[in-house]
């Protein structure tokens, strides 16, 4: 699941400055989920663009605009309507849209901005997050990642912003440490908060270097397996 | 006397705070330094306080070095990764300043450039030790430094934490940044010496001399904004009042100041006075105090 957010109007509108004629291009996939780009929103869209003087020559909705070879098809049928529009927006995140203009020779606006998960890589009840570190301290920690339940990813124990067990982020939020704590002392664990945690090895954080291109490195090879 | 020896020979040792403007304007510091030269052993500059940007702590540390003020290099983990955090100790080091504290720092939404990416790529336990690395003559991941550091490391605690669970956390973290090399201690503000003493009394295994922090009160307002805001400071009612009915509001708030200081002289082994804008009337404070 990858979530985005609509741009303003006016931000797009400015994209189209000069544009007569568009098409709208959005995806049953995530984008549908996040409320940014699903059928509802391509209609709204639609409607939106023509109160603001734009002609939309079309409209298509895939699932997904992360499938090239999916694009491809899809738009087939399509080819009068975009060949008509001045450039597609694409409203989806930023590898549909990437994907779209990898697929189409045409310019293509993004209409959408990708927001930052924290941590988060899936929809599911519940609050854990995994950064995806490469180095996992959650044995040390009673099972809760201080890198996401603290603010500032500390991995020795609690700053001294805490109040009242709560972050000094917000009163809204829990200091992870504090958590931590009381989880550990449930466990009969606080011992092991002794213990020195090295500095992180960040380069582990990083993809590696046969995905550093692109992390679309799976779908790459999606699209070949259906483009054969 | 140095902190180092003062500390080293058991004495009392004073130290205060001197924050670093936002701007070039050095004329305040060289006054401050100049009327706490002798009546201190040292005074900590602050890193980017509050997380708002200011005139480097490094620079303003050696500014009042060269008045003749011992500096105590503050030295937060929320602006410099690693590479950049060592560097500045090799040239804090060259430079002639003895004394770092380490610490986390502020989250940059506290201060004035909220927008600022947090690093954080090491916390003040790591930073402890990687003092005490470069003092043994090599950097963190092991390589011979060309002339090594002689830092005198210090960090700080927080005996006012409010949850219990805060507070045996600050005394484990306390014994890790021992274990990682902190010299001496420094504590966020305190205001009734009873609760310190229980405090002290949970950590005097720990055998590194604690400075007790005073933040001398100016007003009933500031007193209220802290004990809502500032994680750990609690006034007690009482001095609130002492304030409200004070006539002269200054002279009653150095007055608390210097009768804190007297109940701790048995507790603790020194005090820290961040005066906040104040710096110049600790000598003040520190007479009323008796010392």
């Amino acid at each position: 699941m990858i979530l985005s957010r609509q741009k303003p109007l006016e931000e797009i509108l400015e994209y189209l400055n000069g544009e007569k004629k568009v098409f709208l291009l959005g995806c049953n996939g995530c984008a549908q989920a996040s409320g940014t780009g699903g059928p509802e929103q391509v209609e709204e869209m639609k409607a939106r663009l023509e109160e603001a003087g734009k002609e939309v020559t079309g409209s298509d909705v895939i699932d997904f605009l992360c499938n090239k070879a999916l694009i491809k098809s899809r738009l087939r049928n399509k080819i009068k309507e975009i060949e008509a529009a001045d450039s597609i927006l694409v409203m989806t995140c930023g590898i549909g849209i990437q994907a779209t203009a990898a697929s189409v020779n045409k310019v293509c606006h993004p209409a959408c901005d990708t927001v930052n998960l924290g941590g988060s890589r899936g929809e599911w009840v519940g609050s854990e997050r995994c950064m995806e570190c490469g180095e996992c301290l959650l044995e040390y920690t009673g099972g809760i990642c201080p890198l996401t339940a603290c603010t500032k990813g500390l991995t020795n124990g609690q700053c001294g912003g805490a109040s009242h067990g709560k972050c000094e982020l917000s009163p809204e939020r829990d200091c992870g440490w504090e958590l931590i704590y009381k989880r550990l002392k449930d466990l009969n664990r606080l011992d092991i908060l002794k213990k020195f945690i090295a500095p992180k090895d960040y380069s582990k954080m990083v993809p590696e270097p046969g995905l550093m291109s692109t992390s679309r490195w799976a779908l790459e090879k999606t699209d070949a397996k259906e483009g054969s | 006397m140095s902190l180092r020896s003062t500390l080293e020979k058991g004495e009392f040792a004073i130290t205060c705070e001197v924050g670093p403007l936002k701007g070039t304007d050095t004329v305040e510091i060289a006054e401050a330094a100049e009327l706490l030269r002798g009546r201190v052993h040292a005074a900590n500059v602050t890193d980017q306080q509050s997380s708002v940007m200011r005139l480097g702590s490094m620079v303003t540390s050696y500014l009042i070095k060269e008045k003749g003020l011992e500096p105590i290099f503050q030295m937060t983990c929320r602006d410099r990764n690693r590479i950049a955090l060592q560097s500045d100790l090799l040239s804090a080091s060259v430079l002639g300043i003895e004394n770092v504290l380490a610490i986390t720092g502020d989250l940059p939404s506290l201060g004035d450039h909220p927008q600022a990416m947090a690093v954080y790529d090491l916390d003040s336990v790591q930073l402890l030790w990687v003092i005490g690395r470069l003092n043994e003559g090599y950097d963190m991941v092991g390589n011979e430094l060309k002339g090594k550091t002689s830092f005198f490391p210090g960090a700080v605690v927080n005996p006012g934490a409010d949850t219990d669970t805060a507070l045996d956390f600050q005394i484990l973290k306390l014994e890790k940044k021992i274990e990682a090399g902190a010299r001496f201690i420094q504590t966020q503000a305190i205001y009734d010496v009873d609760s310190f003493a229980r405090f002290m009394k949970r950590v005097e295994g720990f055998k590194v001399p604690i400075l007790a922090g005073i933040i001398p009160l100016k007003s009933v307002g500031m007193a209220r904004f802290m004990n809502k805001s500032v994680a750990g400071v609690f006034v007690p009612e009482e001095l609130i009042k002492k304030m409200a009915d004070a006539e002269n509001k200054a002279e009653t708030g150095i007055q608390i100041a210097a009768d804190l200081i007297k109940g701790l002289k048995d507790v603790c082994r020194g005090v820290h006075i961040m005066a906040i804008g104040w710096e110049k009337r600790v000598p003040q404070i520190l007479e009323a105090a008796g010392l």
